[in-house]
């Protein structure tokens, strides 16, 4: 095949966009099928997602999910893994949040706070551990064992809420709650502008994991190694690169990023232990990162985007029946099948494209 | 625990392995000829509800079949297009068209039916019946083979008895037919089969044709012959559960039809522990039970039980050298 040489940007941004954009054009023909007005369902969700307080609140708050469940996604694709049990690590990691936040019930969430996300991110770790542990050392597929710990933890979780953490006298299956004074600070406390949203401070730690997350990857050994082991596995390991530890630790890493997923929910929003209180989060996750091309910036838009989709998503719902919140889920499907799996579709005709617009350079010999 | 008990049993371990046997197979073919399918779970999906859909409206099971089979087919040419000609990653158009499957039949489901996801239930017409196999009735006062033709043999649906008739079809295709050899061949070494002016495209969408049938027949399995009707996430997880029963049976069909029973019979097992006393332990938790073939699928594919290697061209795209 001819890699056409392509500028740069468009490398970077425009092939990117315009796989997007090819997504949300088929998810429209989708919407559009089922006799549906697909540009009043956009209008409807933007209005939804950014026109008042209260929504942009609610997209922010989604958004902070996916930022940490994208980068616990991108940081796996980095190394090479594909990491598709974000959703079953941030699952179990509200073990950890509502285990410390019972045990220091009332203590100030500003104390509270470090120890949730020490204690998520520790179950996190935990749970993303083993299937590393098991593709280094044991040689099986990490993206179908992560499925597998997937369906595992919703068998512990609903044994370990609806059993052991479920307080006498309550009907319904979740834990016993968390003190208000304990849980994450709500933006609504301080910003009025949110009316009831339930963005909190954990959408301060995801902006700082993502300039981290740059960090980690692009300015450190790790980060050179973990780049390295994507790019190259047999020649990071000529290089003095362990790859087996390499791959247990980027996933314990990742599990311990999508962790925070747990403490926006568990300790901030709901304020005690549900049954499915990730809502796919950790799946949504795949899409974003993929979008994001595995690069902060990419992840930060992404994440956004798919915020937006969520909140105004589910703004649709009441306006137009018609449109389900499933849709959502369909054009996460079709990001991620474009800008993932067919994401050089558009390579060559976009080359050819730049050839016709830019005059015939002489070939520098 | 008497021997109705163990007959009942089995026969239910029969009817849980079908879809299994069906995706494993499927997966198998595609496999073979070097292209992993992730996607299998989205494919039981999507098939299982155009067959309920199909179903439903015409009211035919046989137009029920072809639907769930198209609806396989239409999957599999994505997931060619993606992994074959554009040389994209496979693992992650199979992610993609899992989601793609679930979001879909949900979608599609809740705005054609307006039953929250669910089709209208289906009437024994609608469906693949069981079928009486001659003297079943008369057969059942014989002791011990009585029971078992009758319980046991007879009284499946006829996905069932297909099912069991595409294992020793796989094999023979597979092994003794000239197309078998250029599928396996192309799996691993695919540069051998172009060399010898074989197109590897089309035998691999060849390949792809027949995992779509196969898994498509299996997803109609379930909505239309086990069950009556599609309901939401219908698959759940069995594709997956075809994935590792294919790699534990190292990609070979007997072993595959053996494997894909016992994860059956687990099932089975697990529907008929739940609520049950031990002594001692007392009653095991419901969930405890669910997890077992998730965790025992962990365990085979750790390689504990013998190590499996896959074809050896498998997952990657075939590019022509120029």
């Amino acid at each position: 095949m001819i890699k056409a040489p392509l500028p740069r940007w468009a490398d970077v941004v425009l092939l990117p966009l315009l796989n997007v954009v090819l997504a949300f054009l088929i998810g429209g023909l989708i919407v559009l099928s089922v006799g549906q007005n697909p540009l009043r369902a956009v209008q409807v969700m933007l209005y939804g997602a950014f026109g008042y307080g209260t929504g942009l609140g609610y997209t922010l708050y989604y958004t902070t999910d996916f930022i940490f469940a994208g980068l616990a996604v991108s940081l796996a694709m980095q190394a090479g893994l594909f990491n598709i049990g974000a959703e079953g690590q941030a699952y179990i990691s509200g073990l950890g949040v509502i285990f410390i936040a019972l045990a220091f019930n009332g203590l100030h969430w500003a104390f509270m706070f470090p120890l949730m996300i020490v204690a998520a991110a520790l179950f996190g770790a935990a749970w993303a551990f083993i299937p590393g542990y098991l593709q280094a050392k044991r040689g099986s597929h990490i993206v179908i064992t992560t499925i597998l710990f997937n369906f595992i933890a919703i068998s512990i979780m609903s044994y370990l809420i609806a059993r052991v953490l479920k307080p006498a006298g309550l009907t319904s299956d979740e834990s016993a709650p968390i003190d208000a004074a304990s849980r994450v600070l709500q933006l609504k406390t301080f910003i009025p502008f949110f009316k009831t949203a339930p963005v909190n401070i954990t959408f301060f730690l995801a902006v700082a994991a993502l300039f981290g997350f740059y960090w980690l990857i692009w300015r450190t050994k790790f980060g050179f190694a973990v780049r390295a082991l994507g790019f190259n596995p047999t020649a990071a390991n000529y290089a003095g690169i362990s790859n087996q530890k390499m791959i247990m630790i980027v996933m314990a890493l990742s599990g311990a990023l999508v962790a925070m997923v747990a403490v926006n929910n568990v300790g901030g929003v709901q304020g005690r232990l549900i049954m499915n209180f990730v809502g796919g989060a950790g799946y949504v996750g795949i899409a974003v990162a993929f979008m994001g091309k595995g690069h902060p910036v990419g992840v930060a838009l992404a994440a956004l985007l798919f915020g937006m989709l969520y909140q105004g998503g589910s703004e649709l719902a009441f306006s137009m029946p018609g449109i389900t919140r499933e849709m959502i889920i369909t054009i996460q499907a079709l990001v991620i099948l474009f800008t993932g799996a067919m994401g050089d579709m558009l390579r060559n005709p976009v080359a050819r494209l730049f050839a016709l617009a830019s005059p015939p350079v002489a070939e520098k010999r | 625990m008497d021997f109705t008990d163990i007959i009942n049993i089995l026969a239910q371990t029969v009817r849980l392995s079908v879809p299994l046997i069906f995706a494993c197979l499927a997966g198998l073919y595609s496999e073979r000829a070097g292209i992993v399918d992730i996607g299998l779970e989205g494919k039981l999906l999507a098939s299982a509800f155009a067959a309920a859909a199909v179903a439903a409206v015409t009211g035919s099971p046989w137009l029920g079949l072809l639907a769930g089979i198209g609806g396989a087919l239409l999957f599999s040419a994505v997931h060619g297009l993606a992994s074959i000609n554009f040389k994209g990653n496979q693992t992650i158009s199979g992610v993609a068209l899992n989601f793609l499957a679930a979001g879909l039949t949900a979608y599609l489901g809740t705005s054609w039916f307006k039953r929250g996801g669910f089709t209208p239930q289906l009437s024994s017409g609608q469906r693949f019946g069981p079928i009486q196999l001659p003297y079943a009735a008369e057969m059942r006062e014989v002791p011990i083979i009585g029971p078992i033709y009758s319980g046991l043999i007879s009284g499946h649906s006829l996905l069932t008895y297909l099912a069991f008739l595409v294992v020793p079809l796989t094999a023979w295709v597979l092994f003794r037919t000239r197309f078998g050899l250029r599928l396996r061949a192309v799996g691993e070494n695919p540069k051998a089969i172009d060399t010898a002016g074989i197109s590897v495209t089309l035998l691999r969408y060849q390949a792809l044709v027949i995992t779509a049938v196969l898994v498509g027949i299996g997803g109609a399995y379930l909505s239309i012959a086990a069950g009556a009707g599609f309901n939401p996430n219908m698959a759940a997880g069995r594709g997956y559960i075809a994935l590792a029963a294919l790699i534990f049976a190292k990609w070979k069909p007997w072993p595959a039809l053996l494997v894909c029973l016992m994860f059956g019979f687990l099932d089975s097992l697990q529907l008929r522990l739940q609520g049950i006393k031990f002594p001692f332990v007392g009653e095991i938790p419901v969930q405890a039970i669910q997890v077992l073939p998730y965790i025992l699928t962990v365990i085979l594919l750790a390689g504990f039980i013998g190590r499996a290697v896959a074809p050896k061209a498998s997952g990657l795209p075939y590019t022509k050298e120029r």
